[in-house]
């Protein structure tokens, strides 16, 4: 039996939110168990004098404390799990900061979440997943070089995508919107191997990520399943040419957002939100249905315009709407309107997300929505710095589970 | 015998110490121990489910953390029930520790509001201190009706 990979819980407020059997249940999901680092009054008190951060929650104080003796290695664990209320100022301050203090100090792989009552263990288990896999699977995220004949599906929320790949080249691309999960795997995976001019007979083995990713998962026979954090990291690094040193990966999704920081291809730090629809690919599918364009015309036109010259007054994927209406109902150009909808995810993700994670450049943007120049410009622009976008950005999740897949060849042999 | 709120109200001296002058003790034990001992919850360790931060929502609005309201629901009928309150300022994280120090400020401000009896005292720092500190306790809490509703 694989030892389970400890997961160090700084946390304040979750059980008396109700919230603690779900990040149990998340842990126990992946193999993982949650533990509360055992410290003493004395570690306490030295240990919040010496980090020098003057809270009045104590609950964030012992916090604070538990994470100084395991940078310290008094206290050993395989990861960190910082964990406190949404909506909680002071709470904010000390996650972020004891985020990266562990991030500096420490190889210790780190994930910070703000819960409410309503958070459930399915919120919770792609992190913890990522957060694992980190943790125990080094040798197989360390892959730089895909092997053999290799099939990588990504079951998105909104699309799913296919990728045969072949000696370390992409030979076979299946791309179809996500209707029925297995049904759009299928057909997505019959794309690919119709490109490709391959047999599944041929295939080695396979990697699925996404959302559908244990069903397609179960379904296909993969070789393996595998959380897109880690998946796309490795996707966006490999397809970067950037597989060394640091780097930063987002990726805006239909349905979620994630910001990585990756160094060598690992994974670091990484925020992934799900909260607004205003902040995802949706808000610029719904503002493309409006304008009468496809979703691929919307980022030309959004270069055409500027985004300052419509007032949006929520980032809110109704009201948002509402704003962009209004804006074409006063006389407002499409390319202005395109423009500001662009800048409306852009701000929402750099706002909400991006101050969880220290941007490290190269910024790699992936996914769908990279493939939207407007908003790949909006975001540059906000984050100052030129975004790379990668070939196949749009199949990023695919190509990387395709490459990880690869690492199972031999062991089937 | 009055009920008499005690802050940190995880204190278990202060909680020893109304129970030794004759009055009940109303402390986050009585909460937890409530929760663990009732049959059907599932939601280690303290058997808080979600439900309790909803119920927080009559002291404290929606926009308040949930570990907040959480902590209310324990604490927030205790208040309401309380006949009196001992309230130690700056406490040790020895002598009692309550984790949220939004949610003492939510629980100092709504017993200062209940017009109730209320003994403020600020932790002692030395041994003559602190023989004033139970002195003044032992003071307040003889005051008390022991046979009924504190005045």
């Amino acid at each position: 039996m694989t030892e389970k990979v400890r997961i160090a819980e700084l946390a304040c407020g979750p059980e008396y939110s109700g919230v603690q059997k779900e990040i149990n249940d998340a842990a126990a999901a992946v193999g993982a168990e949650i533990f509360f680092p055992d410290i003493s009054l004395k570690d306490v008190k030295r240990d919040l004098t010496l980090f020098g951060l003057d809270v009045r929650s104590p609950d964030l104080k012992l916090a604070i404390a538990r994470a100084k003796e395991l940078v310290e290695g008094r206290i050993e664990a395989d990861a960190v799990f910082i964990a406190t209320c949404f909506r909680c100022a002071e709470a904010a301050i000390v996650r972020n900061e004891l985020r990266r203090y562990i991030v500096e100090n420490s190889p210790l792989p780190v994930v910070s979440y703000s819960f409410t009552e309503r958070t459930t263990s399915g919120t919770l288990l792609t992190r913890m997943e990522a957060l694992t896999t980190i943790a125990r699977r080094r040798a197989l995220l360390a892959r730089e070089v895909q092997e053999g004949t290799t099939l990588g599906l990504d079951s998105g929320s909104a699309t799913t995508k296919a990728i045969v790949m072949r000696d370390n080249r992409i030979i076979g691309k299946g791309w179809l919107p996500t209707t029925e999960v297995l049904k759009s795997a299928d057909e997505a995976i019959a794309l690919a191997l119709a490109e490709a001019g391959v047999k599944r007979e041929e295939i080695q083995a396979v990697g699925t990520t996404g959302y559908g990713r244990y069903l397609v998962g179960e379904h296909i026979h993969a070789d393996l399943i595998q959380e897109e954090l880690t998946v796309n990291s490795k996707g966006a690094v490999y397809l970067a040419d950037h597989q060394h040193g640091p780097c930063t990966v987002i990726d805006i999704g239909g349905m979620d957002n994630k910001a990585i920081t990756v160094h060598d291809g690992i994974p670091g730090t990484f925020t992934m939100g799900g909260i607004c629809a205003g902040a995802s690919g949706r808000f610029l599918e719904m503002t493309a249905k409006r304008l009468g364009v496809e979703i691929t015309e919307l980022g030309p036109l959004a270069m055409k315009g500027l985004a300052t010259r419509v007032p949006m007054n929520s980032y809110c994927i109704v009201f948002g709407t509402q704003s962009l209406v209004n804006a074409l109902a006063a006389g407002s150009s499409r390319e202005d309107v395109a423009a500001a909808a662009c800048h409306s995810v852009a701000e929402q993700v750099f706002e909400q997300q991006l101050q969880e994670v220290d941007i490290k450049e190269p910024v790699i943007m992936v996914g769908g929505t990279s493939l939207i120049s407007g908003l790949v410009h909006a975001m540059g622009t906000l984050l100052k710095t030129e975004i790379l976008v990668p070939p196949h950005s749009q199949h990023i999740g695919a190509v990387g589970s395709a490459l990880l897949a690869s690492g199972f060849i031999r062991e089937k042999r | 015998m009055a009920k008499v709120f005690i802050y940190p109200t995880t204190s278990l001296i202060l909680s020893d110490l109304v129970s030794r002058f004759g009055h009940e003790p109303l402390g986050s034990a009585l909460g937890i121990r409530e929760r663990i001992q009732t049959a059907g919850f599932d939601s280690p360790p303290l058997q808080v489910t979600p439900e309790e931060p909803k119920k927080g929502l009559r002291w404290a609005a929606v926009e308040v953390p949930s570990g907040v309201r959480g902590r209310m629901a324990f604490i927030g009928p205790q208040i309401e029930e309380a006949e009196a309150a001992i309230i130690i300022n700056d406490a040790d994280l020895a002598f009692g520790c309550m984790g949220c120090a939004r949610t003492n400020e939510l629980v100092m401000f709504l017993l200062r509001h209940r017009r109730i009896p209320v003994l403020d005292l600020t932790y002692p720092k030395s041994e003559e201190e602190g023989e004033i500190f139970v002195a003044a306790i032992r003071e307040f809490l003889e005051k008390l009706p022991k046979g009924g509703k504190a005045e």
